[in-house]
């Protein structure tokens, strides 16, 4: 590619029109189930506290030429429509922009498309079947599996997640991935052998469902037990052709929990030396004020299209990523 | 060396992995979204050839390798070592067997080369795409047969052996293409 052709849409315009009709899609399924299209802040005061979500920072200055304020660029509208859920706001869907520091790749730009949904009265399982009934017939497929956390592990790599530690995980790891790879921290080493083992042998099965997280992996979901009595996240990822592709929780609502996770985030900052983050008291305010029981869920609707188009590559379907942006 | 970062990674990049110089053959990006990033490279061993999969948590670096591709004419073999001489400075180096692998059969001497060295010395050779090497030896060319029929082996000034069509005779000039080792044409 020279530097001349830099200034032309990297995804041809035949895939930009197949987005259009998939976005178009997606309006048509929410309006015929009366879930109202909303629009939050791009830029916000506060940012996502997860320890692996590098926001954008920007520099904003309420008096030209005076004292910058720090903003940050939304890493996922998550925050904002769960105020507006403790707002009435019933169902709501939005289609936006979010940003990520630092991920760039095959499959991702920092720059991308999301679309997120919420559901007031349904649990993660119930809106599982939600999403599996927008999200299918855009793909061609017509049906999903569905697999427990602790199911995938124990059937490809023979393991408990829930109760496995740190050193068999460890030396599992090795039996399949040749790294250097040094950490005490159980979550880091079960997302390394979900993203590099586990996921790779979904691809043949088209779309999978997997739920009930470990608590560890609550992020914002309800953390429950489960059949056999070990604690779990409500939360829920969508795999397709073994590509990560949503990701729902049954929402928390307690404020108190809220706050104390967002207290735990920043620690595990602070003992990676990441850059710690302002506490978003707006969401704990609402939260405190009352938001109701709700499943929501995140899709990424660059990827969402290059799998409706058969492309392993993101440039496929964005005009203009990163580098000609 | 430099060290490199993972950020910095990308097809091509030469680095030092457990003792030996690698080439990086295909990087990509891998991240769960809610876990760290993890950057994985499909690596190539350049001593022995051996390509696999390793994976480097966000932020980890590698030093680099001193590896460079150089352009240089083939001079001779003595037997054991083949030798070759950079045009410009008129340096030379000596390729061992192992160095010079399968492009022994395609060299013949005065031909540019593209030589890799690691620390000076070389780790490997590739012959030009094409190369022009007479027939020393085939069975006699059967008159009357043009581009048709069959093939029969022959050997060229090189050493090496390859199938040639049935018209061919002992002496012809022939162009090759090292990188499947076929017969094109005539030369």
């Amino acid at each position: 590619m020279t530097d001349q052709s830099l200034w032309s849409s990297a995804a041809p315009i035949e895939n930009l029109r197949r987005r259009a009709a998939i976005i178009a899609a997606i309006r048509g399924f929410f309006a015929g189930k009366d879930v109202l299209e909303v629009d939050t802040p791009v830029m916000s005061n506060a940012a996502v506290s997860d320890p692996y979500i590098n926001t954008v920072e920007c520099r904003y200055q309420p008096l030209v030429g005076g004292d910058v304020e720090m903003k940050y660029l939304q890493s996922s509208p998550e925050y904002a429509m769960k105020r507006l859920l403790a707002s009435g706001s019933g169902a709501i869907y939005q289609i936006s922009k979010a940003f990520r520091n630092g991920e760039v790749g095959r499959r991702h730009n920092p720059e991308f498309s999301m679309l997120e949904w919420y559901r007031p009265e349904y649990d993660h399982r119930r809106l599982m079947t939600e999403v599996a009934e927008l999200l299918l017939p855009l793909l061609g497929l017509s049906q999903a599996t569905e697999y427990s956390y602790a199911q995938v592990f124990e059937t490809h790599l023979g393991i408990d997640p829930h109760s496995a530690s740190v050193d068999q995980l460890r030396t599992i790891a090795a039996e399949h991935i040749d790294s250097n790879y040094e950490d005490d921290n159980r979550d880091n080493w079960l997302n390394l052998l979900m993203s590099h083992v586990i996921e790779p042998r979904l691809a043949g099965e088209g779309a999978v469902f997997v739920y009930d997280y470990p608590a560890s992996q609550a992020a914002l979901a309800k953390v429950s037990e489960d059949a056999q009595g070990r604690a779990v996240a409500e939360r829920f990822e969508l795999f397709v052709h073994g590509v990560e592709l949503a990701n729902g929780y049954h929402e928390l609502t307690d404020a108190t929990e809220q706050a104390r996770r967002f207290a735990a985030d920043n620690r595990q900052r602070r003992a990676e030396n990441l850059p710690e983050r302002p506490v978003d008291d707006l969401l704990i305010a609402a939260l405190e004020h009352g938001m109701p029981d709700c499943a929501g869920v995140a899709v990424g609707i660059d990827r969402l299209v290059m799998q409706a188009i058969g492309t392993d590559n993101i440039a496929d379907v964005i005009a203009f990523p990163l580098p000609r942006a | 060396m430099a060290n490199y970062s993972t950020n910095q990674f990308k097809n091509g990049l030469k680095v030092m992995i457990d003792g030996d110089p690698c080439s990086m053959v295909d990087v990509e990006f891998v991240k769960p979204g809610k876990g760290q990033a993890f950057t994985r490279v499909k690596m190539k061993n350049l001593m022995s050839g051996r390509t696999w999969e390793r994976t480097f948590k966000s932020g980890e670096s590698v030093e680099g390798a001193d590896v460079m591709d150089t352009d240089m004419e083939y001079l001779y073999n003595d037997g054991e070592m083949w030798h070759f001489m950079d045009p410009k400075s008129y340096e030379q180096v000596a390729a061992d067997k192992t160095a010079i692998g399968d492009a022994h059969l395609w060299l013949k001497e005065q031909d540019a080369c593209q030589v890799t060295l690691f620390n000076g010395n070389p780790i490997s050779v590739t012959p030009p795409n094409f190369v022009e090497l007479e027939v020393v030896e085939t069975d006699p060319g059967l008159k009357g047969d043009t581009a048709q029929g069959g093939s029969k082996p022959a050997t060229l000034q090189s050493g090496a052996v390859v199938r040639v069509p049935l018209f061919i005779e002992r002496g012809e000039v022939l162009k090759i293409d090292t990188r499947t080792g076929e017969y094109v044409s005539r030369a």
